[in-house]
């Protein structure tokens, strides 16, 4: 089946039903998505798929006719996407392994609500578990890439 | 003025060697006469030349950072010092894990398994830390652990650093025939104030690879450093928030298969039959294999993907044996309890006669409290994995894990090959928390390259099998005894704490025929309880290691998870009992102790501790542990949907602060693991099986149940701490002891959620 990942078009051999996350891991080569539970409750696997942040992990392969974008395809002529370089800048992560879900999920939050309140974004990251309890760096990094963003 | 540090020649030579490319500086170990009893073949590394910087011709500086970089920042400020005296930027180095390698032995790690408060320094003390210390050699104990890295680290790495620099410097002077002390150094950058001439240290690494390092060392005074005790960009934060493939599970190699584990749910169980027809029907599926080993039963799937070897494992019909211990949770705890009721056990520490004190003592001025904590599981964010290829004779291994030595060790005895055989590369960690301590994913994915001819297999495990195959906190009773002065100050404290041996335990897995051998008094079992500095004239914590084969191990501050838990609550309850500030009894039992009192009474000030916001209340918690004196004040608010924590506030006083953003960040870390814990989280059995699976039922904070933190990092203790688990013991007893403030309820088993709603 063809799919279009970070902008690139790929033929993929795989079973319909796979979910997307282990079609782009073990077959298109994007490491980015991470496995974390298997059933959406994590978070660590989210892409964009239509602007709205979803779980790969819950998503059939065969299902996907729009455009993927993963954290892989954020950083463009090697210049951090906002949200990438306030994570940077707010020296977010710990071990890490969360990270590119949680920056998914704050990629399509901002693009959809531009300045969100505390609760908001309360709402649209709740789904992403941190085990190294990054979450206030995380709030605060989001609120700061809202300000670059809209600047 | 500088700290001179003598190299001592009988167990350390500063070292200089030519390797391709340029030139490595780091130590070579003497050889040591030792007969090793333990482990003969892991302390074969020891008269290598082991590395902490390589400086190549072409510029290009090299650090080895020989711990685990599971989230703590270690691979940074390890970076860091030796960047500090060899006098680069953080920006000109980069830095790599390294090999395993018994000559990076964690000697730090094995100290503080020593059975003494961290506050006693006479030379009993100290002599049995330093065997705990040999024995880290003996058994080349590589570990990431404990809290010790950089306390471990801050002498050796920053002597390499400054021995590269020394000759480095020698090369020059000898070449514009300056004295070196003459010589400006800076950025990696030697120049000739005479002259202006100026040559980098790619240009001297070859002269310098033919000098011997001076024996006499001067390393920076504390008021000198420019990058150490400064916040630093930890160097892994790009790959980071890129997604890079840093991890274990990233691991990616040609002709790779994939692989999963479906081990036996009652834990320590055999294999009894299985039938695995449907799962090799499956297009895609490779092999079925049986693994059997110190760590566990059960199959492992190779399939050409994870998700087909995902189904293959669901689709395996197996009957399983007999769980090794009671079959359910309420067995279990009737275990536990029988076991503190029955009392004995091992004092680590007596003070007084607590016997005689309680004799004759007034009922009324007797405060008494039992207390208990589930086992837990640590769920780290990236699920077991590992990677293996036998080809040739030879085993590599790309494991996330904490003890790179151990698990070659490990690698060659599931496989059957000699340690020279096996390679172990040690990628980053999505988490770690003391799981990754352990050998059992390594093992299978050993175990599983031996079946997969020739070919690396990726064998990652679901979190279902995580969750429900971890070496758990262990389950834990106390009875805690108290005996009050008309002041309501206590005159004895008598504790009793009854668990099985985390020692043991993970001890049994690696050397399984020490496994019951008598170990002595496991320091877990009332670690952060014994070793508390209060100052109560009768005293005594006595463990008692209850035989349960629920397989323990190291979970995120070990003993002081519980304990913190267990003496905090119940000074709180001294406290309330005898009509005392919580604080001010602080204060009071340990006058004496100028690192507590400062720590103390600065929670208090940041957290205006005594006043109230309506429907708010406060709690308060104070350990010792891995060296750190910790007070936290928590913050709770009652609300139509539940209780809120609102804020944490934290006082740390970590003696020498490497990286202070960096400190708070784990302090940070470790409070919300120990709050998700208290809350919620319990690993329960039924029909010897695990019954939480994923993270519906085993869940842990999230962003909206985080509360707003205040920490402050204080540099006044004599020694230098660990930092990665000092959050977590304090967390538990503050939350539960805000709650009781704020409604009254003393809640004395964990989790809290059994009695109380949480938003």
């Amino acid at each position: 089946m063809r799919l279009t990942i970070n902008g690139v078009e790929v033929e993929l051999d795989v079973d319909p039903d796979m979910p997307l996350l282990w079609a782009l891991r073990d077959y298109a080569g994007i490491l980015g998505p991470k496995f974390g539970c298997g059933i959406g409750a994590c978070g660590a696997c989210t892409v964009i798929i239509n602007g709205e942040a979803v779980r790969s992990c819950q998503t059939l392969v065969g299902t996907v006719t729009t455009p993927v974008l993963t954290i892989d395809g954020l950083v463009k002529d090697d210049v951090l996407h906002p949200v990438q370089q306030a994570w940077l800048d707010g020296q977010v992560a710990q071990c890490g392994y969360c990270q590119s879900g949680q920056i998914m999920s704050a990629v399509a939050l901002l693009a959809q609500k531009p300045k969100p309140t505390d609760q908001e974004i309360d709402e649209a990251m709740g789904g992403n578990l941190c085990r190294c309890g990054t979450y206030p760096k995380i709030r605060a990094a989001i609120h700061s890439a809202s300000e670059t963003m809209g600047a | 003025m500088g700290l001179v540090l003598k190299i001592a020649r009988r167990t350390f030579l500063l070292g200089i060697t030519a390797v391709a490319g340029g030139v490595a500086f780091g130590y070579y170990e003497y050889q040591k006469p030792v007969h090793k009893p333990l482990l003969d073949d892991l302390a074969e590394g020891e008269t290598t030349f082991n590395p902490y910087v390589k400086i190549n011709t072409d510029g290009v500086i090299t650090v080895i950072a020989p711990r685990a970089e599971m989230g703590q920042g270690v691979m940074t400020t390890l970076a860091a010092l030796v960047a500090e005296e060899l006098e680069v930027g953080m920006d000109q180095i980069s830095v790599v894990h390294g090999p395993a390698s018994g000559a990076y032995y964690n000697s730090a790690a094995m100290a503080g398994g020593a059975p003494f408060p961290d506050f006693e320094h006479g030379t009993q003390q100290d002599s049995l830390r330093a065997v705990m210390g040999a024995f880290g050699k003996i058994v080349s104990l590589q570990m990431t652990g404990g809290s010790s890295s950089t306390v471990d680290a801050f002498d050796k790495m920053r002597n390499a650093g400054a021995a590269a620099r020394e000759v480095l410097k020698l090369a020059a002077s000898q070449k514009w025939d300056l004295k070196p002390e003459k010589l400006i150094v800076e950025g990696a950058i030697i120049t000739n104030p005479v002259t202006g001439e100026a040559l980098s240290y790619g240009e001297l690494a070859m002269a310098a690879s033919k000098l011997l390092p001076p024996e006499t060392i001067v390393l920076k005074d504390k008021s000198k450093w420019k990058i150490l005790g400064k916040s630093q960009p930890r160097l892994d934060m790009r790959d980071k928030v890129t997604g890079a493939p840093v991890f274990g599970s990233d691991v990616k190699l040609p002709d790779m298969v994939y692989g999963t584990v479906k081990m036996s749910p009652r834990l320590g169980a055999k294999l009894v039959s299985f039938d695995a027809k449907a799962a090799q029907a499956i297009a895609g599926v490779i092999k079925v294999v049986e693994i059997d080993c110190q760590f566990g039963n059960g199959l492992g799937v190779i399939a050409k993907d994870t998700w087909t070897a995902f189904k293959a494992a669901s689709l395996l019909e197996v009957v399983w044996g007999d769980a090794p211990y009671p079959a359910d949770s309420a067995k279990i705890s009737t275990v536990l309890d029988d076991a503190l009721k029955a009392g004995g056990g091992t004092s680590l520490r007596t003070i007084g006669d607590v016997d005689k004190q309680f004799a004759d003592a007034p009922q009324d001025n007797i405060v008494e409290a039992s207390y208990s904590v589930p086992f837990l599981a640590h769920a780290t964010m990236e699920p077991m994995n590992a990677t293996a290829q036998l080809k040739d004779g030879k085993l590599e291994i790309w494991s996330p894990n904490q003890v790179p030595t151990i698990s070659r060790y490990i690698g060659a005895a599931v496989a059957g090959l000699a340690q020279d055989d096996v390679t172990v590369h040690t990628t980053l960690m999505g988490g770690g928390f003391g799981r990754r301590c352990e050998s059992d994913f390594t093992a299978y994915a050993a175990l599983m390259a031996v079946a997969a001819e020739g070919k690396p297999v990726k064998v990652i495990w679901t979190r279902e099998e995580d969750i429900t195959h971890d070496m758990y906190r262990a389950a834990a009773v106390a009875k805690f005894v108290a005996l009050t002065g008309d002041d309501g100050v206590p005159v004895a404290l008598d504790a009793t704490i009854a668990m099985p041996s985390t020692m043991r335990s993970v001890i049994s897995r690696i050397l399984p025929w020490m496994g019951s051998m008598p170990l002595g008094p496991d320091k877990a079992i009332t670690d952060g309880a014994f070793n508390q500095p209060y100052d109560i004239a009768n005293m005594r914590f006595r463990g008692i290691e209850v035989d349960l084969k629920v397989p323990v191990g190291f979970w995120r501050s070990v003993g002081n998870s519980h304990n913190g838990f267990f003496h905090e609550s119940f000074m709180d309850e001294i406290a309330v009992a005898g009509k005392t500030d919580p604080v001010a009894l602080r204060l009071k039992l340990m006058a004496d102790q100028p690192t507590a009192l400062k720590v103390i009474q600065r929670v208090a000030a940041m957290s205006d501790w005594g006043t109230n916001v309506p429907n708010r209340a406060k709690g308060f918690a104070f350990t010792l542990a891995f060296g750190a004196w910790v007070a936290q004040v928590i913050e709770v608010e009652n609300t139509p949907k539940g209780i809120k924590i609102t804020k944490v506030w934290c006082a740390a006083d970590v003696g020498i602060a490497l990286d202070p953003d960096n400190i708070k960040a784990q302090i940070m870390s470790g409070v919300i693991y120990g709050l998700s814990a208290a809350m919620t989280q319990e690993i329960t059995f039924s029909d010897g099986m695990v019954e939480q699976s994923n993270f519906t039922d085993f869940d842990a904070m999230r962003m909206w149940q985080v509360p707003e933190f205040e920490i402050e990092i204080l540099e006044n203790g004599e020694a230098m701490s660990g930092v990665g688990e000092i959050g977590t013991p304090g967390a538990a007893p503050a939350l539960a002891n805000a709650i009781f403030a704020l409604t009254g309820k003393r809640i004395r088993n964990l989790p809290l959620s059994k009695e109380v709603g949480f938003i």
